[in-house]
């Protein structure tokens, strides 16, 4: 049977319908059609669906679609201002911290999550609170500058 | 199991009876990192899931002078967020912290870590230092059964059909009393224990040990109450001689498996020297408990 779910996606109220053992990740990228977020390896180790829900980043292969319901989720789609790139994406572009691209979508999700709680973080605590996020091209090098430099250019900017 | 039925009850009644009426398996859903993996692919048996994160009581903390109320379902970002719970509890923290990414502890929980029942849980040896009580509500009432009863083997603990574990009970650590929690992994992030080990220490004033527990994990099918290392430990003032005794204690009460983390000789001897670097920390900790 079909679940019928209302939810808050990016700031804008979604609904959607779905089977109870679709997951969010099945979801925004299915029923919604938001299709920034990916999937990497489907049971929560390599962070490429990372979406916050209530503010909280998770995994969204390891929620379910139906808990969805009444909740604010913040996916890529909504980092950037319409056409205007978020500061924290411009340094991904500027560092070239990424190759092929399909970890990005959640590192952007999960840099931001942690510029929101700590917007001043060391290259130590930015390489432990990303480390959910698996990249296998970069080497991650590029990445930790891209998010350090965010850092600075938005303490700058606040 | 392939989920079929997604339920989110606003109370424990109504969650308890979601459970014993299912025509087919129903589960508990806390914060799904390991429910919703085992749900995946395997789609010979139709689940009913009994999300309880509706459930205030489940996902809050109540930090008292009585000690901890701890909402089995809560998430260990919050938790690990809980700046009070932390300078009472700081090994329960830590074990909280450990779990996964940054994004698995957005969802996992205490209680579903322990309910998973998992011998490399880490939540098993930090709760067992710190005296946790689980109490259970279920079709015939509630109960409370010490944390070091709950897991009865590799995936097994006491709950029956229609049980949830509505609380973790912490009573308040005594003047002078911290905690702390280690694990072994070959990384440094996210991975599964090799060993664990939570020591709670109570010093007196001349930093003499007046009380102590010691819980190990990933050395056994379940985490363990090593009552024998506590008592290497009461009466000394945490001397090589008495931190070598406990040591043994946790390595004589481990009973491993050799597996690709890690031998049965590795474990029993590393779980031995997290116990005594652990009661270190706890006993610095504790002079300014």
């Amino acid at each position: 049977m079909k679940t019928h779910v209302t939810t808050t996606i990016n700031g804008e109220e979604v609904e959607f319908l779905c089977e109870p053992h679709e997951t969010l990740l099945d979801a925004l990228r299915n029923h919604v059609g938001l299709t920034g977020t990916k999937e990497g390896c489907g049971s929560g180790d390599c962070g490429a669906c990372s979406v916050t829900v209530d503010g909280e980043l998770v995994c969204s292969c390891l929620v379910l679609a139906p808990e969805a319901e009444g909740k604010s989720i913040g996916t890529i789609e909504g980092i950037a201002d319409h056409d205007k790139l978020h500061v924290i994406q411009e340094k991904f572009l500027e560092h070239a911290a990424l190759q092929c691209g399909i970890c990005t979508p959640g590192l952007i999700v999960s840099t931001k999550a942690l510029l929101e709680e700590n917007p001043n973080p060391t290259e130590e605590e930015a390489r432990y609170y990303l480390a959910g996020n698996l990249c296998r091209c970069t080497g991650y090098d590029k990445i930790i500058r891209a998010v350090l430099d965010a850092a600075e250019t938005m303490k700058g900017a606040a | 199991m392939a989920v079929v039925e997604y339920q989110s009850p606003t109370s424990v009644e109504e969650a308890i009876s979601f459970l014993t009426s299912s025509p087919h398996a129903a589960k508990v859903l806390a914060g799904g990192t390991d429910l919703i993996i085992q749900s995946k692919g395997k789609y010979d048996e139709p689940l009913t899931v009994v999300d309880i994160k509706g459930i205030a009581s489940m996902v809050d903390a109540e930090l008292t002078d009585d000690g901890l109320k701890l909402g089995p379902a809560m998430s260990c970002a919050r938790l690990t967020a809980r700046d009070d719970i932390k300078a009472v509890y700081p090994g329960l923290v830590e074990a909280a912290y450990l779990i996964g990414s940054t994004q698995v502890q957005g969802r996992a929980s205490v209680g579903g870590n322990l309910c998973n029942s998992s011998p490399a849980g880490d939540t098993g040896p930090a709760l067992i230092a710190n005296r946790a009580i689980c109490v259970i509500q279920g079709p015939n009432g509630t109960r409370e059964v010490p944390v070091e009863e709950f897991t009865t083997g590799v995936g097994q603990n006491v709950l029956e059909k229609g049980d949830i574990l509505v609380q973790l009970k912490f009573p308040r650590p005594a003047a002078r009393t911290s905690d702390a929690y280690l694990r072994f992994i070959p990384r440094t992030e996210m991975d599964i224990a090799v060993a664990g080990a939570g020591v709670s220490i109570t010093l007196d004033g001349d930093g003499t040990c007046t009380d102590a527990r010691v819980g190990i994990g990933a050395v056994a099918p379940t985490a363990l109450l090593v009552d024998a290392a506590a008592q290497a430990l009461i009466g000394t003032k945490l001397d090589d001689a008495a931190l070598a005794a406990a040591a043994q204690a946790a390595t004589d009460a481990s009973s491993p498996i050799t597996d690709r983390r890690g031998t049965i000789e590795y474990r029993r001897h590393v779980v031995g020297v997290l116990v005594k670097r652990a009661a270190l920390i706890a006993a610095e900790r504790a002079k300014g408990a």
